[in-house]
């Protein structure tokens, strides 16, 4: 069997072990999608007239229309928290101890962890969008290739997450540690241009909420379903992806070729 | 693929090394394992058994040492290695979230066998280590028993040559601990060659064709059970007295022997050969002594490794007080 073949059979089986633990095991998963979902109901039934007022709209629907996009964004940060900690936790099973034992394609084991994340991420904002479309969320002019494209960098942010979360798991000595250095994935939502305008923050902390990944990812997907002006995000937020990722893949890769204990 | 040959042992290892940080956890360890033999490491705990399994598993590299499992050596081509080799580790290497059943299908797959195979290989492996009612149970709800058993059937999916075993009866009941030696017993009989750890003196005597004693990180001795019981003195005439007074008495003619006061025993060094045994009772009638009860003890591998592993003269007395 060839390398390649290899690396694909093994990842392949990896994948299905780890959605088989999200399958029998969903409880983690459904839990960390209830903050994005009540963050959303929150600010829309709640907040939603003052919100939508703030960012110059009519109604709460205006609001609606503004926040779904950085919801999406947020239900992938926390999602992957649910990543860290499955990685984490796997990393402590006897279970890893006899893959690195066996035959297999080095690398499986991480790539079942990485896609199995990624597939979660896209199931998730398939649910929140859901509950989003339910409370009046409509996307007003995408075309076709705007669609495919809000899809393709859904699954991209998702990918660059999930490195890194992967990597936060692998470097984590155990589940708690794990997810409390995944917190921030979730908490950077909060200071992104996800619930109101960056431009509308103070001067001073203005910076910190555009310099950071959520937002050009939030701006680029509000412009593709929404129509809002998009300028450099795109760019912006495929680099801050791509060097996630790759930070997050090196970071994986050396956890685990190191000697466990 | 595999270019072992009948003459080249299975595992050869020759100045193992390893430490972590300042502590030296082996420190130039050889060794030798024919092909199909069992070969026991015995130690203490933190003798480095475990770091040796781990080492020569591919799990761990070593910091220095030339080794070589199913005629590959570890740090050239590790996969060659681990295509040659099965372990089962100390802690559960079962994924616990899932069936029984659902281990023995994943290991099938990563054995790349094919889907009719890997199910006929778990059938048959499930039914021979009697998990085939707890198959559809996940595996975080069995038993210590039943789990190490699952893990051994794992290990056995890809048909390896050569096992690893780290302490696979530590834990378990006197049941679950004969079904085991059982199983090794079998894992023989098929030719696989197994590389064995563990703290209990029976199971080496009972299992291995060679045992190595590990101290400190040290090879301190090596051997056939037989050979190592011949290591250590050890062999004597037990008298139990059940009257304190007789017991004084007798103690006090016999003056070159061992007392035990608290359990009113003598002991009389001997080799247990019929002529020396008629010698004591001779001289036994002579002073007018008579014991209660009269046993004869030969050394047994506690003596040995009290004796190799303690750095103490006192290996009878610790071991009566412990039973």
């Amino acid at each position: 069997m060839s390398t390649l073949s290899l690396a694909l059979r093994d990842s392949n089986t990896m994948l299905r072990r780890n959605l088989l633990h999200a399958r029998r095991y969903p409880s983690l998963t459904l839990n960390l999608l209830l903050t994005p979902i009540m963050l959303l109901l929150l600010f829309v039934y709640i907040f939603g007239d003052v919100m939508s007022t703030g960012i110059g709209g009519t109604d709460r629907s205006d609001y609606v229309a503004y926040i779904v996009p950085g919801i999406l964004m947020m239900t992938i940060g926390g999602t992957v928290i649910g990543t860290a900690v499955s990685v984490a936790t796997d990393m402590n099973e006897g279970i890893i101890a006899r893959f690195r034992t066996m035959a297999i394609h080095r690398g499986s084991v991480i790539v079942g962890h990485v896609v199995g994340s990624v597939l979660q991420c896209v199931a998730s904002v398939v649910l929140v969008g859901a509950v989003g479309v339910a409370i009046g969320f409509r996307s007003t002019d995408a075309t076709p290739l705007e669609w495919l494209a809000a899809f393709g960098l859904l699954v991209l942010f998702s990918l660059a997450l999930t490195w890194i979360a992967v990597g936060m798991g692998m470097a984590s000595p155990n589940a708690e540690a794990a997810s409390n250095s995944a917190q921030p994935l979730i908490l950077l939502p909060l200071i992104s241009s996800a619930f109101i305008p960056a431009g509308t923050m103070p001067g001073w902390f203005r910076p910190i909420a555009e310099y950071q990944p959520f937002t050009p990812a939030i701006e680029t997907l509000r412009g593709l379903l929404l129509g809002t002006g998009i300028g450099n995000n795109w760019w912006i937020a495929i680099l801050w992806c791509v060097a996630l990722a790759a930070l997050g893949h090196r970071w994986s890769k050396a956890s685990f070729n190191r000697d466990p204990k | 693929m595999t270019t072992t040959t009948p003459h080249s042992p299975a595992i050869a290892a020759e100045g193992l090394r390893k430490a972590y940080g300042d502590k030296v956890v082996l420190d130039g360890v050889d060794l030798t394992v024919p092909t199909g033999t069992v070969f026991s490491l015995l130690g203490p705990n933190g003798a480095g058994k475990t770091t040796a399994v781990k080492i020569l598993s591919t799990l761990v590299t070593a910091d220095a040492g030339t080794l070589r499992v199913g005629g590959h050596d570890l740090a050239a081509d590790p996969q060659s290695v681990r295509a040659a080799i099965g372990v089962t580790g100390q802690f559960s290497a079962v994924d616990g979230l899932i069936t029984g059943e659902e281990n023995m299908l994943l290991m099938a797959d990563l054995h790349h066998l094919s889907r009719s195979e890997g199910r006929r290989v778990t059938a048959e492996l499930l039914e021979r280590f009697d998990l085939v009612e707890a198959a559809k149970k996940p595996a975080s709800t069995y038993s210590g028993g039943m789990k190490r058993r699952l893990d051994i059937a794992m290990t056995l999916v890809g048909s390896p040559r050569i096992i690893f075993l780290d302490e696979p009866t530590t834990g378990l009941d006197p049941r679950s601990r004969h079904t085991m030696w059982q199983i090794i017993r079998e894992l023989v009989a098929d030719g696989v060659t197994v590389f064995l750890t563990t703290q209990y003196l029976d199971e080496a005597d009972e299992l291995a064709d060679r045992i190595a004693v590990l101290n400190n990180g040290k090879i301190v001795a090596e051997g056939t059970a037989e050979e190592l019981k011949r290591l250590v003195p050890g062999g004597h005439v037990r008298l139990r007295f059940s009257d304190p007074d007789a017991y004084q008495s007798a103690a006090t003619a016999l003056r070159e022997v061992t007392r035990d006061d608290e359990a009113l025993a003598l002991q009389i060094p001997s080799g247990g050969s019929q002529r020396e045994l008629r010698s004591i009772l001779d001289w036994l009638d002579a002073t007018g002594v008579e014991a209660d009860e009269l046993t004869v003890h030969t050394p047994d591998l506690d003596d040995v490794f009290f004796a190799l592993t303690g750095g103490t003269d006192i290996p009878q007395q610790t071991k009566e007080n412990v039973r």
